[in-house]
């Protein structure tokens, strides 16, 4: 071995996942072709930027920000302003599929300007301060409706003429495919920002910024500089969002979407690389196919979000990650964790649709405009009236919460047990 | 030839306490000058002063002539000037190998680069090649730094010191916590890898800092009594009255 680069062997293997994820995406439309599919699917692909280059400050420079919305929608209303000022001929004509680069050049001024003051301090001054801005960004685009159209927002429409390849952007394929090839690139480049000096300095100043002081470095310009460039991957995201849903309003920066974005990466892991990207897909279809199914979606968003921190805070990336050298063991240590990891699983069902069931005929309940007496849960029709569905819910979320707490326990020590084997077996 | 560190009436206070109250002091280039003195003398604030983390109140810093007082830490580790410090202070989370490449980033040029990959900076790979071998970390320089043995860290935390390849290296007690076997290692690497530099060492342990030390200060209460040779401070009544007094006792 030596620390100079891997061989051709090893750099044949660290193209794999690039090229699944190539071919992912460039098979996602033919496998579901709807519509509502297409839309969400390229609302994933920019999430999935956007969650990166949030991590790029939470996981890999240390810096928790409640306003990294900013960039992503300041870039979203300039987008949409600049393709309506190309149907009205009074800016120059720029393809659509290179206008995300222009929304990222905006999302990197921004940066650059409101970064310089944030990133003086870190820790909870720097969380305090993002705060601010996103508030002021917020009130900013409400009140100044000539720009910004206070609530009601900007429409436009993306179809501004024929691209290069012949794509007027009109149909939801063209623009997934436009967004799909954003994601992809915007992946790979903040990827190979983690190996660079600039990347390696930002973990070193997330884990000890007095230290990097102390070889040569000014940590207050480490966090400059990755505020910037996350800023700038922001930036190319919203201007994304607005191509791909032709509007922007004032949600795109407010705190809705700078929370949103902070749960995607936590849920999804800051310490994995593709923890947020996990974090954007999953939340975000669980959002778009909640939300009409229930109401209390984001409750049940905010209770994933405490049980991940409490339980799990290296989020869904970290529990995946954390089995690694067990899957790589084999079949035989692996075993043993089937029972104790299904009966805690089979716990937390329980104790979940429980729960869900007792939200649901609270949220029936108090909401009177429904004209139904009967609620259907999980394909079964509830009573929310009735005591028997109350005291069965009750019964089931109780009973769960306590295998819960019963099975957990055994699931990590079976956990330890099989990583402290895989850890022994020679080579290991 | 101009000292390669230089104090001249340095004062430091915190508030109403005088921590520092005149420190003058010269060490020559190359010299292995190790500072002593009991409990809250002030030798670490001495450090924090002269690597930057706090500006003197008072009184001038010359590193190699050039005034450095009141200087940012990095700026003064850019000329050169690199340090290690007490309670350990590494990258925890960051791999071994890489501690090792952000204390050698700056000092081969890289700056703040974010076009290039750090694993294809041969010149950053050396470096850290030959100091990973240098304090016996080769082995183990993928696991995370958070992980290694108390041993283990206070041999990286040297090593991301001298990564940089400083021409002045000050070493705040580098083998407190050591076992007896563990310290003959480290004053062995200590003497190996200050070959030809300029080195600043504050030690508790007597045997190292008699070892090692071309010359010794010692440090009471802010002041420095006494400054010679190890044969001479051995024999000062002034250094005997005032620290050795107690050990030989």
């Amino acid at each position: 071995m030596n620390t100079t680069g891997p061989g051709i062997a090893a750099r044949l293997a660290g193209l794999g996942p690039w090229i699944a994820f190539a071919v992912a995406l460039a098979a996602m439309p033919t496998l579901f072709p709807s519509g509502f599919a297409l839309t969400m699917m390229s609302q994933m692909g920019l999430l999935i930027v956007f969650a990166l280059a949030y991590n790029m400050l939470l996981g890999q420079g240390g810096m928790l920000s409640f306003g990294h919305a900013i960039y992503f929608g300041l870039a979203g209303y300039f987008t949409v302003h600049y393709l309506n000022f190309i149907h009205d001929g009074e800016v120059p004509y720029v393809p659509v599929s290179l206008v995300p680069l222009l929304g990222g050049l905006v999302g990197l001024f921004f940066g650059v300007l409101i970064g310089y003051v944030s990133t003086r301090r870190a820790g909870t001054t720097f969380a305090m301060i993002s705060l601010g801005f996103g508030e002021m960004v917020t009130a900013l685009t409400l009140v100044l409706v000539a720009i910004f159209n206070g609530e009601d927002g900007i429409q436009t429409d993306r179809v501004i003429g024929e691209d290069a390849f012949g794509a007027t952007f009109g149909p939801s394929v063209e623009v997934y495919y436009l967004i799909a090839a954003w994601c992809f690139l915007c992946v790979l480049a903040m990827f190979l920002l983690t190996r660079t000096p600039f990347g390696r300095l930002s973990n070193a100043v997330r884990d000890n910024p007095e230290r990097v002081e102390f070889v040569g470095y000014s940590s207050q310009r480490i966090r400059w500089l990755a505020f910037s460039l996350s800023s700038f991957f922001a930036g190319i995201a919203g201007a994304l969002h607005a191509v791909n849903i032709e509007h922007v309003g004032f949600e795109q920066v407010s705190i809705i979407q700078s929370g949103l974005v902070l749960f995607m990466v936590y849920i999804g892991g800051v310490a994995n690389f593709a923890g947020p990207i996990l974090g954007a897909v999953l939340l975000y279809f669980l959002q778009s196919t909640l939300t009409d199914i229930t109401e209390a979606w984001v409750l049940y968003l905010g209770v994933v979000f405490v049980a991940v921190i409490m339980f799990f805070p290296a989020g869904l990336a970290g529990l995946v990650a954390m089995h690694g050298p067990v899957w790589r063991a084999g079949a035989r240590l692996a075993a043993p964790l089937v029972l104790p990891y299904a009966f805690f699983l089979v716990s937390l069902t329980a104790a979940a649709v429980g729960f869900i069931g007792l939200i649901e005929m609270l949220y029936f309940l108090s909401s009177r405009l429904s004209t139904e007496t009967e609620l259907a849960l999980f394909g079964v029709a509830v009573d929310p009236g009735g005591v028997v569905s109350w005291a069965c819910f009750a019964a089931l979320a109780a009973a769960g919460a306590l295998a819960v707490k019963r099975s957990f326990p055994p699931a990590a020590a079976a956990w330890n047990d099989a990583i402290a084997a895989a850890r022994a077996r020679p080579g290991a | 030839m101009t000292a390669a560190l230089a104090l001249g009436a340095v004062r430091k206070s915190f508030g109403k306490a005088e921590i520092i109250r005149g420190v003058d002091l010269e060490i020559a280039q190359g010299e292995r000058h190790a500072i002593i003195g009991p409990n809250g003398a002030g030798k670490s604030t001495l450090y924090n002063l002269i690597s930057g983390k706090f500006p003197p109140s008072a009184g001038d810093i010359r590193l190699h002539g050039e005034s450095i007082a009141g200087k940012t830490p990095f700026a003064i580790a850019r000329m050169g000037l690199s340090r290690s410090f007490q309670v350990t202070n590494i990258f925890a989370r960051m791999s071994v190998l890489d501690n090792i490449r952000c204390g050698a980033l700056f000092a081969l040029g890289h700056g703040y680069a974010w076009w290039k990959l750090v694993a294809r900076l041969r010149d950053v790979s050396e470096r850290a090649e030959s100091i990973l071998r240098q304090t016996g970390l080769w082995e183990k320089r993928r696991l995370p730094a958070g992980l290694l043995s108390y041993a283990d860290q206070r041999a990286l935390e040297l090593g991301i010191a001298i990564a940089g390849g400083a021409e002045t290296i000050l070493l705040d007690e580098p083998t407190a916590g050591m076992s007896h076997s563990e310290i003959e290692q480290a004053v062995a690497l200590i003497r190996r890898i200050s070959e030809g530099k300029t080195l600043v060492i504050v030690e508790h342990d007597m045997g190292v800092v008699f070892d090692l030390a071309d010359r010794i200060s010692v440090l009471v209460y802010g002041e420095i009594v006494a400054t010679g040779a190890p044969a001479e401070i051995r024999a000062s009544a002034a250094v005997r009255e005032a620290y050795l007094g107690t050990e030989a006792a």
